[in-house]
């Protein structure tokens, strides 16, 4: 076991920190430790400026390869940049779902033509993407999907087009992105993960309809989104083989940035702890167990994620791969709530009229999405019991 | 950054589980653990001349193999996963321990060899009948004369306190308090003025004794490095043995979790086996992602006490040891005690039995958890260094 750096990390670390120092500040200033989760509604022109900003200095999609117009980042180097990033207030980035999800994807399945076309524009910042998985008969059974695609002919001059028509729902950043990649059935009367397809739609189209949802926050980082006839530009993989690229994408869901979320727990738990140590709660000894639980708890963390990042047997079913988003789902949720124990009454108490929430009620709040976005607590337990532990698959109704 | 066991601690951890499921099956923890040693000496000796897992991070100048905290990790996670009845713990956890960080040279090379070699049995005694694991724990007092020192006071709560050959003992100055005044020594169990009686335990596993000094006469090099001021020292043999025994828990809280699987797919009730159930399979997840984040605990808190035990090891990482074995006690003892109170649940009526295993689980996670301060006292251990 060897828990250090190399050297050569190290001179990576300094290299992106002063980066980072040079770039954000001035015109970005404000939007430092602004965006992400919770906060997703905020300055997203300025958020927009500094994902070309990023992409200018060569720091997106870091860990794709250099072919695919990344730096071809090893894992050590990714995990430092996002530990940089969000040390240094790194405000969320708008362009993840394509970076993480989307590129990636495109990059493994796609063909050459598809990955000249659509990844040059999200290593630059200039297209982001959102995902369309959930429907509102398929949440956790995802398979359920009922959106439909049909092949017509007669569209892009006789070489023909897939034609989606359906309703997703919760789709994050819909209002913002560029494109969406959407499952739908391409095999009518097909059932569950079987007849699926993986396409590629561009939202700004006439018949999709984007409609945000306001969540319990008052304010709306997700959307429903209405596809009628809508055009879809390209199908990764073949018609029928969807389920298999979808659920490859849920596979680089996890991974690298999850220490960069750490970071920014971490700046979160800093400030509870700050606040306990002005207002007083860090002199009572059930708050001074319960932060000292969330300290404990925030460590452990990164050390599964050290494990789970240098596990190269690159076995899937690796435990520690299994319990991570259960961990931080529950970990992050009892965060929420230990911010609000300390503040106390002041707790209550909003930034301005009407409704306009600290970050701290904000981040409150939106812990409680964390248990159901990205697989909820008790999909993820039945995961860990079948796959990890080899106990009887749920019945399928 | 490489968090995962090399190929050689991947042997080490696979033969010792070989080893193990054959000689400590639950017929010879139950035959040792009602004797009052507590440990079946042939198999001690055999693990000592067949195994040599007493000297595994003994240097090799002192006759050791010279192998580092994470692989003595790795069989101690093996031995608290079949509840390895013997003086191990005791030995090298807090005997060998307390000689490699406050022993002088010459009590290096008189004690370490013996027991590299020999299987010598050795323990730490530190701790007075007030139940506290901190510097006030050492009630023990001493005085100095010329020729040597005088001790007297009782320990209690000492692991196999009378059955070791050898005793590391902490006494203070008399009327000093907190973390000054405070001394370690070494001397054979059987000196003179040494009474040792064995205290029955609830945990049957682990045995406990109770040791009364009375004018213990120890010559002057009987005293361990920094007389007087030695609490640096006992601070660091404890926190080390803190990471010992979270391994151990981990093992522990892994075999309850495994057995409930493999009896809950056998078990069927209303026609189907219970695993198939999701309120089972919900706790057993939960039980997995406990021993998933312990080991997590565990093994980082080992590699920090290796740098923390090497000559040459990272300053600045060995510091962390108070911080990482205060973490791993606290997560493992709690992960610890749910799953083995989990896995009662799970078994239905025959968990509650003598004869299922399961309480042999249970008791001794809520020993371990006592012993060196439960989840709450290193919590707060924590939550001072984040707050005050
Ligand atoms: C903030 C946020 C952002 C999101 N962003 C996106 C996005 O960008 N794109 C996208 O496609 N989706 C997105 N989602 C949707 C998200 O993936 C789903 O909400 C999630 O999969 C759960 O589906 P559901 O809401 O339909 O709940 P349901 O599946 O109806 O679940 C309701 C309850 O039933 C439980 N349940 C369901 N099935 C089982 C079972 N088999 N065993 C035990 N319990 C069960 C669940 O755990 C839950 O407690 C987002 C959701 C949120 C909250």
């Amino acid at each position: 076991m060897r828990l250090k750096f190399s050297e050569a990390d190290e001179k990576f670390r300094a290299e992106i920190a002063a980066w980072l120092k040079e770039n954000l500040g001035g015109e970005f200033e404000k939007i430092r430790f602004r965006g992400g989760p919770g906060d997703e509604h905020m300055y997203s022109s300025e958020r927009l400026a500094w994902e070309k900003k990023l992409a200018e200095g060569g720091w997106t999609c870091i860990g794709w390869p250099l072919e695919a117009g990344g730096r071809g980042a090893s894992i050590e180097q990714q995990v430092i940049f996002h530990e940089e990033y969000a040390r240094a207030g790194g405000p969320g980035r708008m362009g993840h779902i394509g970076e993480g999800l989307a590129g990636p994807t495109i990059n493994a399945f796609g063909t050459e033509e598809q990955k000249k076309k659509y990844l040059p524009a999200i290593v630059s910042g200039s297209e982001l993407w959102c995902q369309g998985y959930s429907e509102p008969s398929a949440g956790s059974d995802m398979a359920n999907v009922k959106t439909k695609a049909v092949w017509d002919e007669s569209l892009a001059d006789g070489a023909g087009r897939w034609k989606i028509s359906g309703q997703k729902v919760w789709t994050s950043l819909a209002h913002e992105a560029d494109w969406c990649f959407v499952i739908a059935r391409s095999e009518p009367e097909s059932k569950r993960h079987k007849g699926l397809g993986f396409f590629l739609v561009k939202m700004d189209q006439p018949g999709v309809e984007v409609r945000p949802i306001e969540q319990l926050t008052g304010t709306s980082e997700f959307n429903e989104v209405f596809f009628d006839d809508a055009v879809a530009e390209d199908i990764i993989g073949a018609p029928g083989e969807g389920w298999k690229v979808a659920m490859a994408l849920l596979g680089f869901e996890r991974g690298v940035s999850t220490l960069g979320q750490q970071m920014l727990f971490q700046n979160e738990l800093s400030q509870i702890i700050a606040i306990a140590k002005e207002n007083g709660a860090s002199r009572d000894p059930v708050l001074r167990q319960r932060i000292a639980e969330a300290h404990t708890g925030l460590r452990l963390m990164r050390y599964n994620a050290m494990r789970m990042l240098s596990d190269t047997s690159g076995d899937s079913v690796d435990k520690s791969v299994l319990v991570y988003k259960l961990h931080w789902a529950s970990w992050h949720r009892n965060l929420g709530k230990l911010a609000m124990d300390v503040l106390g009454p002041e707790s209550e108490i909003c930034e301005q009229a009407p409704y306009d929430l600290t970050r701290l009620q904000s981040m409150y709040l939106f812990t409680r999405s964390d248990t159901i976005y990205g697989g909820t607590n008790q999909i993820q337990r039945n995961i860990i019991a079948e796959r990890g532990l080899g106990m009887p698959r749920e019945a399928k109704g | 950054m490489e968090f995962v066991f090399t190929e050689e601690q991947e042997m080490i951890r696979e033969s010792a589980a070989g080893f193990l499921s054959d000689v400590s099956n639950s017929e010879a923890i139950r035959t040792a653990m009602v004797t009052e040693s507590g440990y079946d000496a042939d198999l001690w000796q055999r693990i000592c001349a067949e195994m040599y897992w007493q000297a595994i991070h003994i240097p090799e100048e002192y006759g050791g193999m010279g192998l580092g905290y994470v692989e003595l990790a790795a069989l101690l996670e093996q031995m608290g996963k079949h509840l390895l009845c013997s003086p191990y713990f005791s030995t090298v956890c807090l005997g060998v321990n307390a000689i490699l960080i406050a022993g002088t040279e010459q009590q290096k090379q008189q004690w370490l060899p013996k027991i590299a070699e020999k299987g010598l049995t050795a323990t730490l005694a530190y701790t007075g009948t007030n139940g506290r694991w901190d510097a006030s724990a050492v009630e023990a007092t001493y005085t100095a004369n010329d020729k040597g020192y005088i001790l007297n006071g009782r320990l209690r709560f000492v692991p196999d306190g009378h059955t070791a050959e050898l005793l590391v003992v902490a006494a203070r100055v008399e009327g000093s308090s907190g973390e000054e005044g405070i001394s370690l020594f070494v001397l054979p169990s059987n000196t003179s003025g040494i009474s040792r009686q064995w205290l029955a335990t609830m945990d049957q596993t682990r045995k406990q004794a109770e040791i009364v000094l009375s004018d213990v006469v120890l010559s002057a090099d009987a005293v361990m490095e920094n007389a007087e001021k030695a609490w640096p020292q006992l601070a660091t043999i404890i926190q080390l043995a803190q990471v010992s025994i979270a391994a151990e828990q981990l093992g522990g809280a892994e075999q309850a979790l495994d057995m409930a699987v493999a009896y809950t797919q056998e078990r069927e009730q209303f026609g189907r086996t219970i695993a198939s159930y999701q309120a089972i399979k919900h706790k057993a997840a939960d039980m997995l992602l406990k021993v998933e984040v312990s080991r997590s605990a565990v093994y980082y808190a080992a590699c920090v006490a290796q740098e923390c035990l090497a000559e040459d090891g990272d300053k600045e990482f060995a510091a962390e040891l108070m911080e990482a074995s205060s973490m791993a006690k606290a997560y493992c003892s709690d992960t610890f005690f749910f799953n083995a109170g989990t896995s009662i649940q799970l078994f239905g009526g025959v968990g509650f039995t003598w004869e299922y295993d399961c309480h042999l689980y249970f008791k001794r996670a809520k020993s371990t958890e006592t012993f060196l301060g439960n989840s709450s006292y290193h919590r707060e251990l924590i939550a001072a260094c984040l707050l005050d």
